[in-house]
């Protein structure tokens, strides 16, 4: 791609070329993230219907594969109510607060070994503190509407997002230390050669505590109290109406597929093959299952979306107490332990990296 | 807290579990029913919307008694009547809310000349408001219209009352 741009355009210079090339990753990435979430908008209703013994949507189009696409179209034509003492500025900005970071985020996160937006040392870093920044546009979208029921929302979000966030940083303490390196594509990298090498399986405990706090970053089932339409109607967008509220929509899928990607990358070995080991097969038609390609880091993305599915559709939303135990007495202490526990193994030299 | 709760908690047993059945309900037959096309079907005593029927002959049944709007719970049947020339007593205006209909069916049941009967339609609609005031005349055309229908389905029923 640099040398057909170059060679285009001979008068540009190096700097300008990587800015170009920059510039079309960043629409390759925000292109298809929001055709992912008009899939998986008809991915989970769809899902969520086949474990309810239902058949989900079926009306627009074949099979009902355009209901999201009208879904769109409602939300954009809907008009957006402004609430008469609401704070217009930061009321349109909240929604614009969230999406930004959750797609900003994904710079950092390579889809093959070649393609990436920004390789920056601190990959890991810059993960977690764009994903945290996501909670202060809830924080606004609850304040600014002036309504009891979104200040609530926002307040346990709030609440939520710190408690969580502490145990998912421990977690990446963990994979950092595995992985010897704050780049996520030097992470996989540490994870080549087979499946006996990825990380879930020495940092089992990592790996659940990592995806159930990610859960709970993303505002999802079993976590939503911030929305709890049982309980404060939608949490902190409900003063929200058509296109913001489609945006807040937007964030909170993106970020899914934000958590479940990086759960492939940091503990099931991103874009390696799981038949990586399977000699037999590297003289027959299914030779490409053995190569590591972007097809086995969505597979396992998409796996991981399943599962956010899943648990929608399986478990009750966690009591607000119960939810604040799990996260200060559960998930951090396990963390916690578990670090010191991969002290131990880098010590007596167990565990898949210290083979190498 | 004992060491059997905390080994079971954190073994994850019953998340599995619960994650087990809803795997299995993935793949189990679903009950949708596609519904303006397929139906499911009605029992003859459905409550649907209320008829008022006519002898053979052509004269309308009721004699305003009034029992019906007397035993209405939803006290939703207005009923004014007058002497007919040939000496029957007859009604000049029954009048059904069907805001305020609940669709018991003991208007039915009281009925002495089985006049006033319910129809399985349950799906109709009205545009403006004062449509919901059902008027004689709308009760008897639908009574006409369903007669058939009516007739069976009380015929169905019959051993059983």
């Amino acid at each position: 791609m640099k040398e057909l741009i170059t060679s285009l355009f001979s008068t540009l210079t190096i700097q300008e070329v990587s800015l170009i090339i920059s510039v079309i990753n960043i629409i390759i990435v925000t292109a298809s993230l929001i055709l992912f979430v008009v899939f998986m908008v008809y991915f989970e209703r769809k899902i969520m219907g086949y474990m309810h013994a239902r058949i989900g949507p079926n009306r627009v189009g074949p099979k009902g594969i355009f209901q999201s696409l009208a879904d769109t179209i409602k939300l954009l034509f809907k008009e957006i109510i402004i609430p008469a003492k609401a704070d217009r500025f930061m009321f349109l900005l909240a929604p614009i607060l969230l999406l930004i970071p959750a797609i900003a985020a994904w710079a950092v996160v390579p889809l093959n070994p070649e393609f990436l937006i920004a390789d920056i040392n601190a990959g890991l870093l810059y993960l977690l503190a764009l994903t945290s920044f996501g909670v202060y546009g809830v924080i606004l979208a609850g304040w600014a509407s002036n309504s009891k029921y979104a200040f609530l929302g926002s307040m346990r979000a709030a609440a939520q997002m710190v408690a969580y966030e502490i145990a998912m940083g421990f977690a990446l303490v963990g994979v950092l230390m595995a992985g010897g390196s704050l780049k996520l594509g030097a992470i996989v990298a540490a994870q080549s050669g087979g499946i006996q090498n990825w990380f879930f399986i020495p940092l089992f405990p990592l790996f659940i505590v990592y995806f159930i706090s990610g859960v709970a970053e993303t505002n999802r089932h079993p976590f939503d109290v911030a929305e709890g339409e049982a309980e404060i109607v939608a949490g902190f967008h409900v003063e929200y109406s058509g296109a913001a509220f489609a945006i807040f929509f937007l964030a909170e899928y993106i970020n899914m597929a934000l958590i479940s990607i990086l759960t492939a990358i940091f503990f099931l070995g991103g874009w390696e093959s799981v038949f990586s080991n399977f000699s037999i097969l590297e003289n027959s038609v299914f030779s490409f299952l053995i190569q590591p390609s972007i097809f086995w880091l969505l597979s396992k993305t998409l796996f991981f979306l399943f599962v956010f599915v899943w648990l929608r559709a399986t478990f009750p939303r966690y009591r607000y107490d119960q939810l604040m135990t799990l996260g200060w007495k559960v998930l951090i202490p396990i963390t916690i332990v578990w670090i010191g526990v991969e002290c131990i193994m880098f010590v007596m030299e167990v565990g898949p990296w210290s083979s190498v | 807290m004992n060491i059997k709760h905390i080994l079971k908690t954190l073994s994850m047993i019953d998340l599995i579990k619960g994650f087990n059945v809803t795997l299995k309900a993935l793949f189990r037959e679903k009950v949708t029913i596609q519904y303006p096309e397929v139906k499911t079907p009605l029992s003859p005593r459905f409550r649907g919307k209320l008829a008022l029927m006519r002898y053979d002959n052509g004269e309308e049944r009721c004699i305003a008694c009034k029992l019906c709007s007397a035993v209405c719970p939803a006290q939703a049947i207005t009923i004014e009547s007058e002497e007919r020339e040939d000496g029957t007593r007859r009604t000049t205006k029954f009048e059904i809310d069907a805001f305020k209909c609940i669709y018991c069916g003991f208007c039915e049941e009281a009925c002495p000349v089985d006049s006033i009967v319910e129809t399985n339609i349950f799906a109709y609609h009205m545009t403006e408001n004062h449509q919901r005031i059902q008027t004689k005349e709308m009760l008897l055309e639908t009574g006409d219209d369903y007669k058939e229908e009516i007739t069976t389905n009380r015929a169905k029923d019959s051993k059983f009352t």
